[in-house]
């Protein structure tokens, strides 16, 4: 399997799709897809997408619809020929994931906060019902100023869900700028750990760094785990790097092309 | 002319700011979105950009307001009527606090960000409270003066603003009056009541209507609570059939307060265009009006099924 290559391929769908639509949000999307790629094609046993003991993810920061699409879609989940639909009318592609629409999408998102919560439940579940499967969600470190997401934190140690892992895309950039400069949510990992987990940091765009956080995630210590991914906002596109104008912004034909081409890609 | 309304308020809550420095405003990082940043930019210590966090926005603003301020808050309106309910309830509203939720990008033509950001249930969350005021204006006119109007009014005061471009239906001569429905067009036949960016296509109909013989008046609503009982009930009995036309769920907006009055004082034929208990999806503005049943077509389609009621 070569990660790379798959982590390209996915960016190229991501910077695609927004195009097509004329909207979408590439910067949180391009920042995690190295994340996912690991996740999807290395990490998460997924026999099939209908599989009950599958391993789950929850795309919190569900404004990444484009990079959780492509994803699927390269695993064999989504049909290729539909991404150019996403966010247009009638399209199971929705502007925020729909698990009712997609087989593969495991939770609706798009309120920032939601879908880490609903992860937990699904790591309850799986506690609950003598399951073992693990449950994995991507949130962004803006999302971590909603104070419901620390809710869900001291519930998953309290219940001692060691098959629960919070992937953190640690961007530093929000819609307004700078997360430590709009509202700090620093120091992440000693917060993390005072709620009771196992808190790594990892490159966010390096598969093995992130492997051997994962790796620690997948010990069963009766903690859950949140690994702190490093990232690049708009990771891939040069001027879509480290810029908050880009997190919500679709490209216009030249940019896309432009965009394209240096992931080594033709639009 | 084609401006949103979330424009006119960016514009409105810099010329308030100016004239009050009681006034202060709350952001969930979407300065951009909800166009605060123009408030941040001219008066940086007054503009308060909270994080991801409308819980606490609410909760914040409603001890500035216990302190003699002014907050207006600013979010999307799903999230800022949504996420924050009990804050509204508890926090501001029940105190009788006075704090304005200056909301933006509501109901369908928020377009492709779909369902979790297109909200069509404000106004029935809204309304149930009490001592809320609601504004839904109908265009950058009458947005500008709304948020003029809701400074004025010590309780709070919950403004619905679109985020797509929508027509400009007045002219500066206008004059907003809180708590009063506008007449835009008399009629006899039929009253089309609308309110936000619908009034603009009740307009629309009139002229279809007008050619199939049929004499609408249109009113704009825009004060949703209170609600103009008279000019409610003067229509019904001068035209004794309602559209109710809104850009919000049928449960609990406009046409469910407007069928409350009549059905209690004046019974009369009340037929509604809104969304039919349903979440949206993504899609373009119109096409999305279109497909939810809130073209023009549909309240043609209404009013005749309305007029038809009266015999
Ligand atoms: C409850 C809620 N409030 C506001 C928004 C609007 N919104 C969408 S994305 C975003 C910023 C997210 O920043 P971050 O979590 O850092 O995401 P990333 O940088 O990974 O894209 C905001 C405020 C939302 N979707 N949900
Ligand atoms: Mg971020």
């Amino acid at each position: 399997m070569d990660l790379e290559k798959t982590a390209r391929n996915i960016r190229i769908n991501i910077i695609k799709q927004i195009y097509a639509a004329g909207s979408g949000h590439p910067g949180g999307a391009l920042s995690a897809a190295d994340i996912l790629t690991l996740l999807y094609f290395e990490v998460m046993n997924i026999p099939s997408f209908t599989d009950e003991n599958r391993d789950r993810f929850v795309m919190s920061k569900g404004h990444a619809s484009a990079l959780l699409y492509a994803t699927l879609a390269q695993r064999g989940a989504i049909d290729l020929s539909l991404l150019p639909t996403f966010r247009k009318l009638g399209s199971p592609l929705q502007g925020h994931p729909d698990m009712n629409k997609v087989t593969g999408v495991d939770m609706t998102a798009g309120s920032l906060g939601l879908g880490v919560s609903a992860a937990a439940g699904m790591a309850l579940a799986a506690k609950l019902g003598s399951h073992n499967y693990r449950v994995y969600t991507l949130l962004g470190d803006g999302e971590l100023q909603e104070g419901s997401v620390w809710e869900t934190f001291m519930a998953a140690s309290h219940y001692k869900l060691d098959n629960f892992t919070v992937i953190i895309d640690n961007n530093n950039l929000q819609i307004d700028g700078e997360v430590d400069k709009v509202m700090s949510v620093y120091p992440l990992r000693e917060k993390l750990v005072a709620f009771g987990f196992d808190a790594v940091e990892a490159d966010g765009h390096d598969f093995s760094s992130l492997r051997k956080a994962f790796a620690v995630a997948s010990n069963l210590n009766g903690k859950p785990c949140a690994i702190i991914a490093k990232t690049i906002k708009g990771k891939g596109v040069s001027f879509m790097e480290n810029n908050a104008d880009w997190h919500g912004k679709a490209p216009d034909k030249e940019q896309a092309a432009l965009a394209v081409k240096e992931l080594g890609g033709e639009l | 002319m084609m401006i949103a309304t979330r424009e006119a308020f960016s514009q409105a809550i810099v010329e308030l700011g100016r004239k009050n420095e009681k006034i202060v405003v709350f952001n969930a990082d979407l300065a951009h979105a909800t166009k605060t940043y123009e408030f941040q930019k001219n008066f940086p210590d007054r503009h308060f950009n909270v994080g991801i966090a409308e819980m606490n926005m609410t909760g914040m603003a409603a001890g500035m307001a216990a302190c003699g301020y002014i907050p207006f808050v600013s979010t999307f309106a799903a999230f800022g009527t949504g996420r924050n309910y009990d804050m509204i309830r508890n926090a501001v509203c029940y105190p009788n606090l006075n704090v304005k939720f200056a909301l933006t990008h509501a109901g369908l033509t928020v377009g492709e960000d779909g369902a979790t950001h297109q909200m069509l249930e404000d106004i029935a969350l809204m309304n149930a409270l009490p001592n809320m005021k609601i504004i839904a204006p109908a265009d950058a006119v009458e947005a500008k003066q709304a948020i003029y109007a809701a400074a004025e009014i010590n309780s709070p005061v919950y403004i619905r603003l679109g985020r797509a471009k929508t027509p400009v239906i007045y002219n500066d001569s206008y004059e907003f009056k809180f708590g009063k429905a506008d007449v835009l067009v008399d009629g006899e036949d039929v009253t089309l009541a609308a309110c936000g960016i619908m009034v603009a296509k009740a307009l629309q109909a009139r002229e279809v209507l007008k050619e199939k013989g049929i004499n609408a008046a249109v009113l704009n609503f825009s004060t949703i609570k209170p609600i103009d009982k008279k000019a409610v009930l003067d229509f019904a009995k001068k035209t004794q059939a309602f559209v109710t036309i809104e850009e919000h769920s049928l449960k609990g907006g406009l046409g469910s307060i407007i069928a409350s009055v009549t059905a209690e004082n004046y019974p009369c034929a009340v037929k509604m265009v809104g969304a039919s208990d349903t979440f949206g999806e993504s899609g373009k503005p119109e096409e999305l009006l279109e497909k939810y049943g809130l073209g023009i077509n549909d309240i043609v389609s209404k009013a005749l099924e309305a007029v038809n009621m009266k015999k």
